[in-house]
């Protein structure tokens, strides 16, 4: 085992996929020579030349539309969009056709495509370099999105994407790049797609989050254990599309209460939709109002601005603390 | 005759008037007034100073992000200088001296880069949208400033800006269609400075230039030498006379070299070789124009020396002026500017911010 940081794991695991199955391949703006802006596909060059890690022209829509042509052909195109907010050039090509290939051939073509992309704040960037819109990807039937929250689940859940027979979007928290290192077994391991993780067991409350929120999150839970003697269950949803309920529901049945912590804007959010499933499932057994602790509706500040919008430890404890004050 | 050759109606050209040694083309050679030369060079020389002085803030950590526009000085500018105020102009996110020509703040680019929202504010009167981060999208929204200005029978131009990388975003052909299609009063100025990140201008299209790209569309396309001012300055002049008398868009590639970094954010030796930026180095565009100016007895070496003190001290003010502006930002302001109206569940996240801000503030004076 070795210590990593995401941006290693990702790399590892593209890597280890790349030498195992030949239909593997890379494609994207700056991920060859310069190994892409955030490193996460150095040297891959090296290894695999540029067949298969392909340096493209500055064309997102030109990037998935081809990539869906090679995905239908046999191949399993990884496609890194250089930052999330620049993924709406792919949008009409991926609900459009990579969505709906399979539907529409009646299961004759499918699409095995990743759509990797950095997302989220939280790192003084400019315009378009902070937003967390994975809802725009978990609305659209057909895609699975996927947002890891660590090294060693960012590299299983990579390779799974990879294996998958249908498109997946990978958001990459950014602000967690380098954030820490884990342990990530040198072995192969993956981890199914949809299945939230519980990554703390407790009893009062029920955590719901993902992606970079996470350590706010598990921070925030430490001192509530601290300082409240709040014991609270958190889950990592890890899939925002499509995702398996049940064991959420079935904490939120035990806890009573519920909150969750997502950094994008408000309405129509993940919680939105985490929320309404627990309504339909845990109803009768809810001992307070579900908390939601969000980013706002609002275009993402630039940085000198940006503390404010995003969901910090503090808003997470008084979030926790308001539901169990019922 | 089954095959022959197509006559298209345009061709594509080069230009060049001053050449890196700063010989000039008596006979291309355009008839600038002694006053506008002036104006240009103390312009491209403020330009390359407050870039450098931007790099330095940057590394302070003053500012956070921004990209340098070194070397691209001439190819903005010549290009800028035939606008009438009342043109409007769509850029992407290296023409800082343009938009500083256009009459946008120098402290709006240390606020902006300094993550304050403020920096982007559009002053009245100014016509100029402000920058444009996704690449390739500003053009058509010119495209349709054009075609606006067309239907009110208006006699004004729009500019737009955008790289090289540019050219192989969708949205720049659609762009370059519509323009050819409703002879909309647009011109294009593609800033080729050879790279888009890590991308050489090789391996961004097939194509010999850019510049022939507007033939397909049925319009004039044109490259100069973009570190040569008056080259870039006569191009665009032609194009923007064109656009003001019905005449269509024109496509115009500076050919010109990004010296400095993609943005603060980038490290090019990972992908560039230092022997071609010395050999751009040596083509600067100001060094040119500085002996140009000299041999018409223009500048002196006494002459520039104070004006680089003059620049020096204005760059200082402005740095000042900017950093007392970003003192203790307003955080409820990022409410600000949705929409024209509050919504009302808008209002209540407002409120929500209001209130956490003051409870820290409460818990801060408590601890
Ligand atoms: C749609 C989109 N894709 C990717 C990016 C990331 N990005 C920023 S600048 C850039 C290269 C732009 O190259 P070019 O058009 O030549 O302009 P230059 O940076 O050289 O001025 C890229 C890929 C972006 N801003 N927008
Ligand atoms: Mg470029």
């Amino acid at each position: 085992m070795a210590k990593m940081t995401m941006v290693q794991a990702l790399n590892l695991a593209m890597q280890q996929e790349m030498e195992k199955d030949d239909r593997v391949i890379i494609m994207g703006e700056d991920v060859a020579v310069d190994g892409g802006v955030f490193r996460v596909t150095d040297k891959l060059i090296t290894q695999f030349g540029e067949e298969r890690v392909i340096d493209t022209p500055l064309a997102e829509s030109g990037i998935i539309g081809t990539a869906i042509g090679m995905a239908a052909y046999g191949l399993h195109p990884i496609l890194e969009i250089q930052f999330s907010g620049f993924s709406y050039y792919i949008f009409h090509q991926l609900e459009a056709h990579a969505s709906r290939l399979r539907h529409r051939s009646r299961g004759r073509f499918h699409v095995p495509l990743v759509v990797r992309a950095p997302y989220g704040g939280g790192v003084r960037a400019l315009e378009h370099h902070s937003e967390s819109r994975e809802i725009y990807y978990a609305h659209t039937p057909g895609v699975k999105m996927v947002i890891p929250s660590g090294p060693r689940n960012a590299r299983a859940l990579l390779i799974s994407a990879i294996r998958d027979p249908d498109p997946v979007v990978f958001f990459e928290p950014k602000a967690l790049y380098r954030a820490f290192r884990e342990e990530v077994p040198e072995e192969e391991e993956v981890m199914e797609i949809g299945v939230p993780q519980k990554v703390r067991e407790g009893s009062d409350v029920t955590i719901i989050s993902y992606g970079a929120m996470m350590p706010v999150t598990l921070e925030a839970v430490e001192e509530l254990q601290e300082s409240d003697q709040v014991d609270a269950e958190v889950f990592d949803l890890l899939t925002i599309s499509p995702f398996d309920d049940t064991a959420i529901a079935e904490s939120v049945q035990k806890t009573g209460r519920a909150v969750i912590v997502h950094e994008a804007p408000r309405s129509f959010g993940p919680a939105a939709e985490i929320i309404a499933r627990l309504i339909e499932k845990s109803f009768y057994y809810l001992e307070a109002p579900i908390e939601r602790v969000t980013g706002y509706d609002i275009v993402y500040p630039l940085f000198a601005r940006e503390n404010a919008y995003m969901p910090d430890v503090e808003r997470v404890k008084q979030a926790v603390r308001k539901t169990l004050a019922v | 005759m089954p095959r022959k050759e197509i006559e298209l109606p345009y061709r594509t050209e080069y230009l060049s008037i001053l050449d890196e040694k700063g010989n000039v083309d008596a006979e291309l050679e355009p008839s600038l007034s002694d006053e506008l030369l002036l104006k240009l060079h103390r312009a491209m020389l403020s330009g390359r100073r407050f870039d450098e002085r931007m790099l330095n803030l940057q590394r302070q950590g003053r500012i956070g992000t921004f990209p340098p526009i070194k070397g691209q000085e001439a190819s903005q500018l010549g290009a800028v200088a035939t606008l009438e105020k009342e043109d409007w102009m769509t850029v992407a996110f290296r023409e800082t001296l343009a938009e500083i020509w256009r009459g946008k703040p120098m402290e709006s680019f240390i606020l902006y880069y300094g993550g304050f929202d403020e920096g982007s504010l559009v002053q009245e009167g100014r016509n100029d949208f402000p920058i444009s981060i996704a690449v390739g999208s500003q053009m058509l929204h010119a495209v349709g400033i054009g075609m606006a200005m067309k239907y009110r029978k208006h006699p004004q131009v729009a500019m737009t800006f955008f790289g090289d990388g540019a050219t192989s975003e969708g949205d720049f052909h659609e762009a370059l269609n519509f323009a050819g299609v409703f002879q909309a009063p647009v011109i294009f100025i593609c800033q080729n400075n050879q790279w888009a990140i890590s991308i050489p201008r090789a391996k961004q299209t097939n194509a010999l230039t850019l510049a022939q790209k507007a033939l397909a569309h049925g319009m004039p396309g044109i490259q100069v030498d973009g570190n040569d001012i008056l080259a870039v300055y006569t191009a665009a002049k032609e194009a923007v006379d064109r656009a003001r008398s019905g005449g269509g868009p024109t496509l115009i590639e500076c050919y010109t070299y990004r010296l400095s970094l993609h943005t603060t954010a980038d490290d090019p030796t990972k992908y560039r070789n230092e022997e071609e930026v010395k050999k751009w180095e040596a083509k600067d565009p100001i060094s040119r124009f500085q002996v140009y100016l000299s041999n018409k007895s223009l500048l002196t070496d006494e002459g520039i020396a104070a004006l680089e003190e003059e620049i020096a001290t204005e760059i200082q003010t402005v740095v000042d002026l900017a950093e007392k502006q970003m003192k203790n930002p307003d955080p409820v302001e990022m409410f600000d500017h949705i929409f024209a109206e509050m919504p009302p569940s808008l209002k209540l996240q407002k409120d929500e911010v209001i209130r956490n801000l003051s409870l820290a503030k409460k818990e801060a004076n408590n601890g």
